[in-house]
């Protein structure tokens, strides 16, 4: 168990017991802009250190899992996007991979493929937006400028592959609504030739800057003991130096077909979060490069949904032609699709770490019970502790590092 | 595939485990596509889980949700709480489940064996309204502190009861 880098000067003498000191109440938040959501933190103040702090969640807490209860499984994939909306692919992927659990179907491998190209570049467009931000909160404006101009050439591919941009409702259950474009083929080759000079100028303003450098090492650093207590997941994990990925741990999705590694960080402490995510993108744009050439070698080069007519709408000209898809695309829209009684739990490897969807049938149209472990929720429990004793500015820091969405957060 | 026997095997060894430990606390034992869900009485769940951590490498704690059942097919109205486990070590996941009847719906607080438990089981006495003893801080989390239902229970109406300005005669509800 590796003890975090924590220099003295990070830590601040707390108050102790009998010892008369004033001490002032800070309200951070709901609406600041440094908490990048809404989201309030009461903190006690020694001065500029903070001597304890008390969140309070749930701002925009939506009942996505009542929600579920009365909804037919399509859609509650609306629900899901809504979960991380940095990264809603992953998140849609993830439910429609629970329900094909639950039914017993086999996707082909070209939608593994298809899947794993959308998936990544979600990771990256989530990891982007973390990553950039920290910058901004460390005062480094530029970065954040120039990235996420890329990070709308990832928004461009999504709406060439569905039509949305942000909640994007992307796929299906057994596959995705149509094959891919030839204007998205092209996109996402432009993406994968120009990304990496833009990803290596970004790094190059932040990596190895020394005014970075020092505002960030040592910075919220967390111990790997800790970490698993509260049960982090993800990038935070990692950061801590352990090698965790649901990706590699439980492959869904054909992911043991490649060939990727799993950067780890040392001290957890806000320097290795940013380093980890960093070198997550790389990889992410490692496993995008692999999935097109293999879907280039597939001599299937047309499938790209299982064979499953009664979760999968049919195309409109066959559903006014055809009766057999015309009961079909009744049965699909009014929620009527046979659904065997059951539990099953899948997880993905989300922007933040371990996404989960328990869900529960028993045999009606909707599910009985679904339970979504957000990453968010459970790693944000440590924050107290984490920021202890360190000031207000480098709490907002370590905040941004650890990553917290307010939609995956409150559900 | 010889991955999946070892798993069979693991699951195996964690249910003979229980079985031996507590020899009446497991009630049921079954098997949901990819992983084994083991029911075991009420009292006998904090215990188990203090168990599968200690002894059989269970490090971390994945999930802790509430569940309700309301009364039908014979079975009496009654809560669960649902916890899923994941040995890091053997890349092994499993299923715990634990039901209690409506009237003392209470069971003991997980967070000294994992902190993580501490705004799960909040989440649970939120929306089921299963208490926790021993809990630091059992109150609301995400809805506001003065809801008066545990929401997610079943007999809880997902339109808010008490609106008059919508009249719904027209829309069958």
């Amino acid at each position: 168990m590796s003890t975090p880098m924590r220099p003295d000067h990070w830590q601040h003498d707390l108050v102790k017991a009998g010892e008369h000191k004033e001490l002032n109440v800070l309200n951070l938040g709901p609406t600041h802009p440094a908490t990048h959501g809404i989201f309030q933190n009461v903190l006690t103040m020694d001065g500029e250190y903070i001597q304890s702090a008390e969140q309070t969640i749930g701002y925009i807490h939506r009942a996505f899992e009542k929600l579920a209860e009365r909804r037919p499984f399509y859609q509650i994939t609306t629900l899901t996007d809504r979960l991380n909306y940095c990264s809603s692919p992953i998140n849609n992927m993830g439910w429609h991979m629970t329900v094909e659990k639950l039914l017993g179907i086999q996707t082909p491998e070209r939608v593994d493929y298809l899947r794993i190209i959308a998936m990544e570049l979600a990771r990256i467009a989530d990891h982007i937006i973390c990553n950039a931000v920290i910058g901004v909160d460390t005062g480094a404006l530029t970065g954040f400028t120039y990235i996420f101009q890329d990070r709308e050439l990832i928004y461009d591919i999504y709406e060439e592959i569905c039509g949305a941009r942000l909640t994007t409702n992307m796929g299906r259950i057994g596959g995705f609504e149509r094959d891919f474009s030839e204007a998205a083929w092209r996109k996402i080759r432009h993406f994968l030739e120009h990304f990496p000079k833009k990803l290596k100028e970004f790094e190059s303003l932040l990596v190895r800057n020394r005014i970075f450098m020092d505002r960030t090492i040592g910075c919220g650093a967390f111990p790997l003991d800790r970490a698993l207590a509260y049960g982090f997941t993800g990038p935070n994990l990692r950061a801590c130096g352990l090698d965790h990925d649901v990706r590699v741990m439980d492959p869904y999705c054909s992911y043991e077909k490649f060939d990727f590694t799993i950067p780890i960080g040392t001290g957890g402490d806000t320097y290795d979060r940013f380093m980890v995510r960093q070198r997550e993108m790389w990889e992410s744009l490692s496993i995008i490069r692999q999935a097109v050439e293999k879907c280039d070698r597939l001599a299937d080069r047309t499938t790209y949904k299982a064979d499953v007519p009664e979760w999968v709408l049919p195309p409109k000209e066959e559903v006014y032609n055809e009766m057999e898809a015309l009961i079909y695309h009744f049965k699909i829209v009014m929620g009527e699709s046979e659904v065997p009684a059951g539990e099953v739990y899948h997880c993905v490897e989300g922007g933040n770490g371990e996404l989960g969807f328990y869900l529960v049938s028993d045999g009606g149209r909707t599910p009985f019970r679904l339970h979504f472990r957000r990453p968010c929720f459970i790693y944000y429990q440590a924050f107290p502790e984490m920021v202890k004793g360190i000031m207000l500015s480098d709490a907002i820091l370590t905040m941004s590092s650890m990553n917290v969405i307010a939609g995956e957060l409150d559900a | 595939m010889p991955a999946f026997t070892i798993q069979a095997e693991r699951d195996q060894l964690v249910v003979d485990r229980l079985r031996a430990a507590f020899p009446d606390g497991v009630v049921a034992d079954e098997q949901f596509h990819d992983m084994r869900c083991i029911t075991v009485r009420k009292e006998v769940l904090h215990p188990a889980l203090r168990l599968l951590r200690d002894e059989l490498d269970f490090n971390f704690l994945t999930t802790l949700c509430g569940m309700h059942h309301p009364a039908g097919a014979g079975a009496e109205e009654r809560l669960g709480l649902v916890v899923h486990l994941n040995s890091f070590r053997h890349r092994h996941r499993i299923r715990l489940k634990a039901y209690t009847a409506m009237k003392d719906p209470v069971f003991p607080t997980f967070t000294d064996l994992w902190p993580t438990t501490n705004w799960m089981e909040r989440e649970a006495w939120d929306f089921f309204g299963i208490g926790f003893t021993g809990h630091p801080d059992l109150k609301r989390i995400l809805n506001m502190e003065d809801f008066p239902a545990f929401p997610l229970r079943k007999d809880y109406p997902l339109e808010d009861p008490t609106r008059e300005d919508k009249d719904n005669s027209m829309f069958g509800r």
